[in-house]
């Protein structure tokens, strides 16, 4: 196995931060199977593609990133503090703790880098538009980039927001959907079914499939330019759960806690 | 520049509402370039036709989705736009309830809401659009502003207000059509401040909307029966004026509120509850639609039906002096 790239470098960090958090949080348990789903797209994310600087994170030319599915909270949470935004000790003080300011669901908070209050499935995406709209009507050149859940997608309001991005030409977003396969009531293909990418160029969008943990394949869909005037929609296929054995694809992950011993061989799986 | 002159604001009672907010609206963003209009397919029942041909980027309609229109809003707003979102009020508050408390309430966009046709006002149009809870919801959002302005005079004080209020809010336009005027001169209208429209020493009545002309109509017919009433103008349910009321209700046998909207929440619940925790309050009666879905028809039959008008508003008070 060659040397890992920057942003594989930055997914085994996440991943190992993930797993610290939620075993700091005990018995609380956390949505663990969004999170390790979501890591390599948050990772490419924040090493390569986005325009940021935690120094100023307020910059006028800074690229926006809106967390929609926003229970992979602790993913988020861990790409922000190897993005420099927060410490790791950060997230030990004020992950899920009273009064602390990294609660569950991510509360807006532009010092840190966090762009939107989300959580509630389908209010990211429409927010991403108006704001995507409004750089374009200004001239910026900044670019906005979502992450939404492929459960998520069963909400009308995301195909309220595919439908009106198509119509505004906003080539300056970029909407990832984390298709790992799997939501609450079960694999997504038994609760709905929804052909996301055949509904995204049915609104018109420019769409890219690929696979969600292979960094070169995403760090080639960020990259390339979108054509026409399309917003891009990336569908990622993932593995809810990706990384550690026993939690892939196993939709008991959703939100749990691990035991000690689950979390000694979580641990020994990553190092 | 909006001018108040009494004949200006006489040409204004042609207007509906719904037009006044547009027209207003499009008044003001000559001077304003950070105003945005953004509509769920209601360009032209919202008065804003004009608006859209003159300043087109900063336009636009966001399709029959009040869920994207209002998320959408707050992304532009978050860009530094202060965005009038605008639809029917019963659709602007409860299909994008969520969208609303979310990006208005938690995350305080710099969003105004603007719920045209609310009330009774569409009349045979029926319950689905209605806007009889929009006040109950929106008062439910801890930090989103209230306003129901009494006429088209209002309509352009509070829009102007609101163009200057930075902050998330809602503005709750009732009538269809013709509506009286309340206010034939140039006033000073403020945010969070009531108006008393009359002074009285018997009883005091709290309306905003269409009932503020209606309960000035029940005061002149209660002075000939020699009840003499007050009656206040609450443009503002949300920041409520409690020291205007607190002033106001000293020596008053009874506090009466109107408003054309349901009962669970809205005006008279505002009212209420700062009474309930208030020493020696005079009793509270509140009219407005009694927790049911009104039959469809005419406005002065959903009036009646509703005991909103001035005959049922006197005699309701009357039997409550007594």
């Amino acid at each position: 196995m060659g040397a890992l790239s920057k942003s594989e470098q930055w997914a085994h960090d996440m991943r190992c931060e993930i797993i610290e958090a939620s075993h700091d949080v005990g018995k609380q348990g956390v949505h663990l199977g969004s999170a390790l789903s979501a890591t390599d797209i948050l990772a490419v994310l924040y090493a390569d593609i986005l325009k940021y600087d935690p120094l100023h994170p307020l910059a006028e030319d800074r690229d926006i990133f809106v967390l929609s599915k926003g229970h992979a909270y602790i993913g988020y949470y861990a790409a922000l503090a190897k993005a420099g935004f927060f410490t790791p000790e950060d997230i030990k003080a004020q992950f899920m703790t009273d009064n602390g300011w990294l609660p569950v669901h991510p509360v807006k908070n532009l010092e840190k880098g966090i762009e939107f209050s989300g959580g509630s499935l389908g209010t990211g995406m429409p927010y991403s538009v108006g704001k995507a709209y409004a750089l374009k009507l200004a001239g910026k050149n900044n670019r906005v980039y979502t992450l939404v859940g492929d459960g998520e997608c069963d909400e009308g309001s995301i195909w309220e927001a595919f439908l009106c991005a198509a119509h505004l030409g906003l080539d300056n977003l970029t909407v990832v959907v984390d298709c790992n396969s799997l939501q609450q009531d079960g694999p997504t293909e038994e609760v709905l079914g929804v052909d996301i990418a055949a509904l995204a160029r049915a609104c018109k969008w420019n769409v890219v499939e690929v696979d969600g943990h292979n960094h070169e394949e995403l760090h080639k869909a960020f990259t390339q330019p979108s054509p026409n005037q399309k917003p891009t929609c990336i569908v990622a296929k993932t593995i809810k759960g990706k990384g550690i054995s026993f939690m892939e694809n196993d939709n008991a992950w959703h939100h749990a806690n691990m035991n000690e011993k689950q979390f000694m061989q979580a641990k020994e799986e990553l190092s | 520049m909006i001018e108040f002159t009494p004949k200006i604001i006489k040409r204004w009672m042609m207007l509906s509402t719904r037009n006044a907010f547009g027209t207003f609206l499009t008044d003001l963003a000559e001077d304003h370039p950070e105003l945005f209009a953004i509509t769920a397919d209601f360009t032209k029942s919202t008065g804003l036709t004009k608006f859209k041909e003159l300043y087109p980027k900063q336009f636009l309609t966001a399709g029959i989705a009040e869920q994207n229109m209002v998320a959408l809003a707050s992304g532009l707003a978050s860009e530094g736009y202060n965005v009038f979102a605008s639809s029917f009020a019963s659709f602007v508050t409860t299909r994008c309830y969520e969208q609303v408390k979310i990006n208005l309430g938690y995350m305080q966009h710099n969003v105004k809401l603007v719920g045209i046709a609310s009330g009774l006002g569409v009349s045979h149009q029926g319950n689905t659009h209605y806007g009889l809870d929009d006040v109950s919801l929106m008062r439910a959002i801890p930090g989103i502003t209230i306003i129901v302005p009494s006429d088209c005079t209002e309509v352009a004080k509070a829009t102007i207000a609101l163009v200057n209020h930075k902050g998330p809010a809602y503005l709750r336009l009732v009538g269809e059509g013709f509506i009286p005027i309340v206010n034939p001169d140039d006033y000073e209208f403020q945010i969070g401040k009531g108006i008393v429209k009359r002074e009285g020493a018997d009883i005091l009545i709290i309306a905003n909307g269409t009932m503020v002309n209606q309960s000035l109509k029940v005061a002149e017919e209660l002075e000939k029966e020699g009840v003499d009433a007050a009656v206040v103008n609450m443009h503002t349910v949300k920041p409520l004026d409690t020291a205007l009321i607190q002033k106001q209700m000293q020596g008053k046998k009874l506090v009466v509120t109107v408003e054309e909207g349901q009962l669970n929440g809205g005006l008279g619940s505002a009212v209420a509850e700062h009474l309930a925790s208030t020493a020696q309050a005079p009793r509270l009666i509140r009219l407005g639609i009694a927790d049911f879905f009104p039959h469809a028809g005419s406005y002065p039959f959903l009036l009646k039906q509703c005991g909103l008008d001035t005959e049922s508003i006197k005699n309701t008070i009357t039997e409550n002096i007594r």
